[in-house]
């Protein structure tokens, strides 16, 4: 059983009229609604706002932990993955290397768990006022770019250290974090409705990330991949997000165009994919949590 | 001609029996997947949708509302008032029917919806506000109207944890009341303690209407009903059982289901044995009620329809909180009754509880052979104006006015 609701105009083209919008139970698949989505566009900044209010309200060191977090992985990683193992780091030093990789990582890990979460934790609101259900993983994947943002400083910091110039590409930083981002927003999209019918998901979620970063270029460059293997590897958006985001800043080994291409392609049908099947299941959401 | 407000046409809402539990398992509904196929492939249909695994919140519903009419949703609980609200909010969307809303709505089914306890008040008018559908200069424009209306003033920078409970609720219904919608939805808010916020608020949604506004308005109190409405629709079962005058609806509800003195078996096998049927309150000189308003004599009266003839009885009275704590218990014993209906009464010089509701327990013995439990369906309300500690945390669980004064002390022992 599903419906949906749709704004038509006033029958009666009357100024002082209000418009009028029909409650019924109909299932269109290809009716995102995306006008409505836009009108309440404002209720996506008072979520973020919320959270990034509240992220860090009793807590000593506040937004440092941005920082702390890839910094201190980065570390890790270097010690053991690039030390003692000695893996592959693509021609940069591993220091530069990890954290470079660890920044759209560790915002894509961030947002996709508490973008499928959100539904859940929200519920008091979600079963208390009406609002396009969409408002609320895409508010839910925002806040960490501040995070991001504040940690990519320190990057350019690190290069500096390590000798490595920031290359002219570095512009294009942001077209990999927006499809970081896209590829965010798709998954959640996906699973936090599935998380509010069964709570399984939330279970589940830790081990699709730990899955996920192995499958990612993380702490190894794509190009370790065999070239047979390497389109199918492409597939996981995150493979063009990181490459392409390590490869922008530091302008060290060869553009990942095709890559790029693939995982583009990807974040879009995910993002489809996912938007569709939210919409589907949202007028379900209140029902079930 | 009136302009419509709402116009629903066979409104319906199925619910899965159990379908709001917390935890579906998920490989029930894949084995179920899995196995469809195999059904089919063994020339069986799908067994059929049983009946019992369903309900229907709401029945074929359809109503008009007029721009600027302040309705009542009156019925017991569980009959579908709820499910009403939410589909024309489009919490959750009907199964069938639909209807068509002129306008914004704006809904306040439980206050302090998103309200975070780690935000000030003021961040969380913000907030509250830009969820209930404003915007961010709408919210600015009547920023200082609505502190003044939540009379919270100089707490306004404070972390809402550590308002009372009837500050939060206060902030929260000030937001909504601010809002500008078309139509707004309430639900049953009005209960929260304090009589002279309630009548504060039942003024402002009175205004509200007269600008036009329409109002539907969920309570199971009567009075305010009565106060607020000019028409009341009365649910049952998911239909409409009744819509018209509210003085007409609400006096017909009352003595169909003698709400105020909360007739009712509550379920259980009532016929031919001993049972309670209903109670009541009477403050001194007032009305038979459920609600206490002042801090004078109250008689407490029971109901017992007996059967067989009581030699020993016992009768035991609890009265409960919200939150399940037992607030005051007592007992008589001795009772000789012979089979009919006999009402016991307890007479106190006050009751001065905290306002709220309460719920009673009461239950008839014969001997140590136990009767009836009945757990009376209709609360007891606390409606005193609320002389505590504002923290709720220290307001404890009496509600006692008192003088204070203070004065050089005369007693030489102390010095």
């Amino acid at each position: 059983m599903s419906a949906t609701a749709t704004n038509r105009d006033a029958t009666k083209p009357s100024v002082s009229r209000p418009p009028i919008t029909r409650i019924r139970p109909i299932g269109g698949w290809f009716d995102l609604n995306l006008r409505e989505f836009w009108n309440y566009r404002e209720l996506i900044y008072f979520f973020v706002w919320r959270d990034l209010k509240v992220r860090y309200k009793q807590t000593f060191i506040g937004a440092a932990w941005a920082v702390l977090q890839p910094l201190a992985t980065m570390v890790l990683f270097t010690i053991f993955f690039g030390g003692f193992l000695g893996l592959p780091t693509g021609g940069l030093p591993d220091p530069v290397f990890y954290y470079a990789t660890l920044l759209p990582w560790t915002y894509f890990a961030g947002a996709v768990t508490t973008a499928t979460n959100t539904l859940v934790e929200n519920q008091g609101v979600v079963t208390k006022v009406y609002f396009p259900r969409l408002i609320m993983p895409v508010s839910a994947i925002l806040p960490g770019l501040v995070d991001l943002a504040i940690a990519s400083t320190v990057l350019f910091g690190l290069m500096l250290v390590y000798g490595v110039t920031p290359a002219l590409t570095s512009f294009l930083a942001p077209v990999f974090i927006m499809l970081a981002v896209g590829t965010a927003l798709g998954v959640g999209l996906w699973l936090s409705v599935v998380n509010a019918a069964y709570r399984d998901v939330r279970i589940v979620i830790p081990f699709i990330i730990q899955a996920w970063f192995f499958i990612s270029p993380v702490i190894y460059p794509a190009d370790s991949i065999p070239s047979g293997f390497r389109w199918a590897y492409s597939l996981n958006p995150m493979t063009g997000v990181i490459e392409g985001f390590r490869w922008s800043v530091t302008g060290v080994g060869d553009a990942p165009s095709s890559t790029i291409l693939i995982s583009a392609l990807m974040v879009v049908v995910l993002l489809f994919t996912g938007a569709l099947y939210f919409r589907r299941r949202e007028v379900l959401i209140a029902d079930v949590l | 001609m009136t302009d419509k407000s709402i116009e629903a046409r066979g409104l319906s809402k199925r619910y899965r029996i159990g379908g709001r539990e917390r935890y579906v398992a998920l490989r029930d509904v894949v084995g179920d997947r899995l196995a469809a196929p195999f059904r089919r492939l063994k020339g069986k249909t799908a067994p059929p949708k049983r009946d019992d695994r369903t309900f229907w919140a709401l029945d074929d519903v359809s109503f008009d509302v007029d721009q600027g009419e302040i309705v009542g949703i009156i019925g017991r609980n569980g009959a579908g008032k709820t499910t009403l609200l939410k589909v024309l909010t489009r919490i959750t969307r009907p199964t069938k029917g639909y209807a068509d809303i002129h306008g914004r709505v704006g809904s306040l089914l439980e206050v302090g919806t998103g309200f975070h306890p780690e935000l000030t008040g003021r961040e969380n008018v913000y907030f509250n506000g830009g969820i209930l559908g404003m915007t961010k200069r709408e919210i600015d424009g009547k920023f200082d109207e609505i502190v003044e209306f939540a009379e919270t003033g100089r707490f306004i920078d404070t972390v809402v944890k550590r308002y009372s409970s009837g500050m939060q609720v206060r902030l929260a219904f000030a937001v909504a009341a601010h809002l500008e919608p078309e139509i707004l939805l309430v639900d049953e808010v009005l209960t929260v303690g304090d009589l002279k916020f309630q009548r504060k608020c039942i003024d402002k949604m009175s205004t509200v209407a007269k600008e036009g506004r329409t109002i539907l308005f969920v309570s199971h109190q009567m009075n305010q009903i009565r106060r607020l409405c000019d028409r009341v629709i009365w649910v049952d079962a998911g239909s409409i059982l009744r819509d018209g005058p509210a003085a007409r609806v609400v006096s017909e509800y009352e003595s169909a289901s003698n709400a105020l003195t909360g007739e009712g078996s509550n379920g259980r096998a009532a016929n031919g044995s001993t049972h309670f049927t209903s109670w009541w309150l009477r403050e001194e000189g007032g009305e038979r009620s459920n609600e206490i308003t002042t801090w004078g004599s109250v008689t407490i009266t029971f109901v017992l329809n007996v059967h067989s003839p009581l030699v020993s009885g016992h009768q035991g009275v609890s009265l409960f909180d919200s939150s399940g704590t037992l607030v005051w218990g007592t007992n008589e014993d001795g009772l000789e009754l012979q089979p009919g209906k006999h009402e016991l009464s307890f007479t106190l010089p006050y009751l001065p509880l905290k306002p709220g509701h309460y719920r009673w327990k009461v239950s008839i013995w014969e001997n140590t052979k136990m009767l009836d439990v009945w757990d009376a369906p209709i609360e007891l309300l606390v409606g005193t104006d609320p002389v505590t500690h504002w923290i709720d945390q220290w307001a404890g669980i009496l509600n006692i006015p008192f003088e204070f004064r203070t004065e050089p002390s005369k007693d030489h022992r102390e010095q």
